[in-house]
């Protein structure tokens, strides 16, 4: 019980009592909400038994209101709460901000909107190669200087490589035994099953190892390399470095690049040889061949480029991968949310890239017959 | 007098390092508590520790009675509604306006309707002195000023008898600090508050609090604030005899 009323004719008197608190908004309103302003002409409040704070001097102050707008003269009895004149002070006219709106029915706005949209879009371009160009005058400024930064670059070879050499092999294992598995299935139709051999060390060699070794690397590494440049740009550790007169570029985008540059060939290398085993291993299990046999054809299937035709890819995908995380990690600004949406950003543009550019060196080696 | 918040033989310790050995403070209804100690004396510590965000290793945090480490979740809960608190930072939520990181802990603990909701956290908005352009604004749009009193704002929403403060005027000019002040008075008056606040800053500490605890050496020294200024223990004299603290004592009468 928040207030007692007692009507007579066409006047009414509430006595308020109680705790008026925030906690309590929803039993308040509901007991308000019951009084019935019809055919009243005059309304007398005592307060002076109730407790308001902020928020029940706001649902008093907005139940009065709607009393006047009816044409009900309030009297209030006693003193005014201190809580009732402060939420009247506070109360200053209309409020000119829109909290909720729908502007997005704005026939107008929506063609402002796309506008802005294409705008922001040359904008990422524009930043995304000027970014690119920045790392290359780095990269030159650095090895002119003879500033590499081992120590972090070693660092980033590690994080990004030595800690991935598990789930690395364990998928290339696991993908090359599928690849065998299915090869072998289709190809015994024909009695071809040999060419089992011919399919996974080809198939790995040229395509899989590298591609998926990237796109794990791109989900792992270009994750965490726009997650931490992110935190740091909002904790303004990246306009520290700057003013400091240390390059942002320097010390964190290029040892992070150069860093994925050595580790990625390297990972694929891994790749490669776990695939190769999981295929050899396959095959021996279930097509009963040597091991022997298979290296025998191994050697027949693979031509002298087809190593290199794959691992050649690697260091170009890691570019790709480290200069997406970095460029995202660079653009976050202000929010955590921000952080997120790039972080995000970062790994499916890196994985597009891989991808597309995946795409260009097939058609590239098609035309070079390699 | 009630005590609204009682810490009894507080013990904090990071590995060998013993930080607070035996903290005993009350905060009454009604008054402004200050919290002074040196660099890395535990004052943030204490808070987290009172808050419930950091387990002390020995002695207990009650409010009104009640102890922190008996409480179940749902008495928990209730009992963070019925604090604000700010912190050094602001710790304004990055993804929200300012309107709605006030309407965050309403969302949470008020069944509202969206009228009341956007009018509500309005009104904090104005409470707090911050003009109506700012409640649409983002924090990493605000100055530091202005984070301040967002933070304060937010930590009002839910009407609070009970209001910590860390650090409120750390980083402010003087001009800025001397208004915030004068809000925190201003507050504490009309909706009959209690605060504690966390602060090195003298003008502050004259000009709003009626106690004053010292973190030295582990332990809290607290006294009115006319007593604890002429207090012996000499880091005590220190902070308030020292260059500053004479000047800024005889400008407030202390």
């Amino acid at each position: 019980m928040y207030l007692t009323a007692r009507r007579e004719a066409d006047e009414l008197s509430l006595q308020l009592s109680g705790q008026w608190h925030a906690l309590r908004f929803a039993d308040i309103e509901a007991e308000l909400g019951t009084l019935d302003l019809t055919g009243l002409r005059q309304l007398n409040i005592a307060t002076g038994q109730a407790q308001l704070d902020l928020t029940g001097a706001w649902l008093l102050r907005d139940f009065l209101d709607r009393a006047r707008a009816a044409g009900v003269a309030v009297q209030l009895q006693g003193a005014e709460p201190s809580t009732l004149a402060l939420v009247e002070r506070c109360k200053t006219g209309e409020h000119t901000i829109q909290t909720h709106g729908l502007e997005w029915l704005d026939p107008a706005q929506a063609v402002e909107g796309l506008g802005r949209q294409a705008v922001r879009g040359l904008q990422r371009l524009t930043g995304g190669v000027s970014f690119v160009g920045r790392i290359s005058v780095a990269l030159v400024h650095a090895f002119s200087t003879l500033r590499l930064r081992p120590t972090s670059i070693t660092r980033h070879v590690y994080d990004t490589g030595f800690t991935a050499v598990p789930i690395v092999s364990l998928i290339a294992f696991l993908i090359s035994v599928i690849l065998a598995y299915m090869g072998a299935q289709q190809l015994r139709k024909f009695g071809a099953d040999v060419f089992v051999v011919d399919l996974v060390t080809v198939g790995v060699l040229r395509e899989l190892g590298v591609l998926l070794t990237a796109i794990i690397v791109a989900g792992r590494s270009g994750s965490a390399f726009a997650a931490e440049i992110g935190a740091m740009q909002l904790n303004e550790e990246v306009d520290a470095l700057d003013a400091i007169g240390v390059d942002p570029i320097q010390v964190l985008v290029l040892p992070r690049v150069l860093g994925l540059v050595i580790a990625l060939p390297l990972l694929t290398l891994v790749a490669d040889i776990i695939g190769l085993v999981g295929g050899g291993l396959l095959c021996h299990a279930l097509l009963d061949m040597p091991l022997v046999q298979y290296l025998h054809r191994a050697q027949g299937a693979i031509a002298s480029t087809t190593f290199w035709v794959g691992i050649v890819k690697a260091p170009v995908f890691a570019c790709l991968i480290a200069i997406s995380g970095c460029y995202c990690g660079m653009r976050v600004r202000g929010s955590s949310r921000d952080l997120g949406r790039l972080t995000t950003l970062a790994v499916v543009q890196s994985i597009f890239f891989v991808i597309l550019v995946d795409a260009l060196f097939a058609v590239l080696f098609m035309e070079m017959d390699v | 007098m009630l005590a609204l918040l009682e810490v009894r033989g507080v013990v904090n310790r990071f590995g060998a390092q013993i930080v607070h050995n035996g903290i005993d403070m009350q905060v009454y209804e009604g008054e402004v508590f200050g919290i002074i100690g040196g660099s890395g004396a535990g004052k943030s510590v204490l808070l987290r520790t009172i808050l419930g965000l950091r387990q002390p290793n020995a002695g207990s945090v009650k409010f009104l009675g009640r102890e922190l480490g008996s409480m179940s979740a749902a008495e928990l809960h209730a009992l963070k509604a019925s604090y604000g608190v700010t912190f050094q930072e602001g710790a304004l939520f990055s993804s929200l306006n300012v309107l709605q990181n006030v309407q965050l802990p309403m969302l949470e603990h008020l069944r509202l309707t969206p009228r009341a909701l956007d009018e509500l956290a309005l009104l904090r908005v104005q409470l707090v002195g911050l003009p109506l352009e700012a409640a649409s604004k983002y924090p990493s749009q605000l100055s530091g000023g202005m984070i301040k009193r967002a933070a304060l704002a937010r930590a009002l929403a839910l009407d609070p008898l009970l209001l910590f403060l860390d650090e409120p005027t750390s980083g402010l000019d003087p001009i800025s600090a001397a208004a915030f002040d004068d809000l925190v008075i201003f507050l504490r008056r009309e909706l009959k508050l209690t605060v504690v606040m966390i602060t090195h800053d003298l003008d502050t500490i004259y000009r709003t609090c009626n106690r004053v605890g010292v973190i030295v050496d582990g332990v809290m020294i607290s006294d009115t604030l006319e007593a604890i200024v002429h207090n012996p223990n000499p880091w005590i004299q220190a902070y308030f005899q020292g260059e500053r603290g004479r000047v800024r004592g005889s400008q407030h009468g202390a």
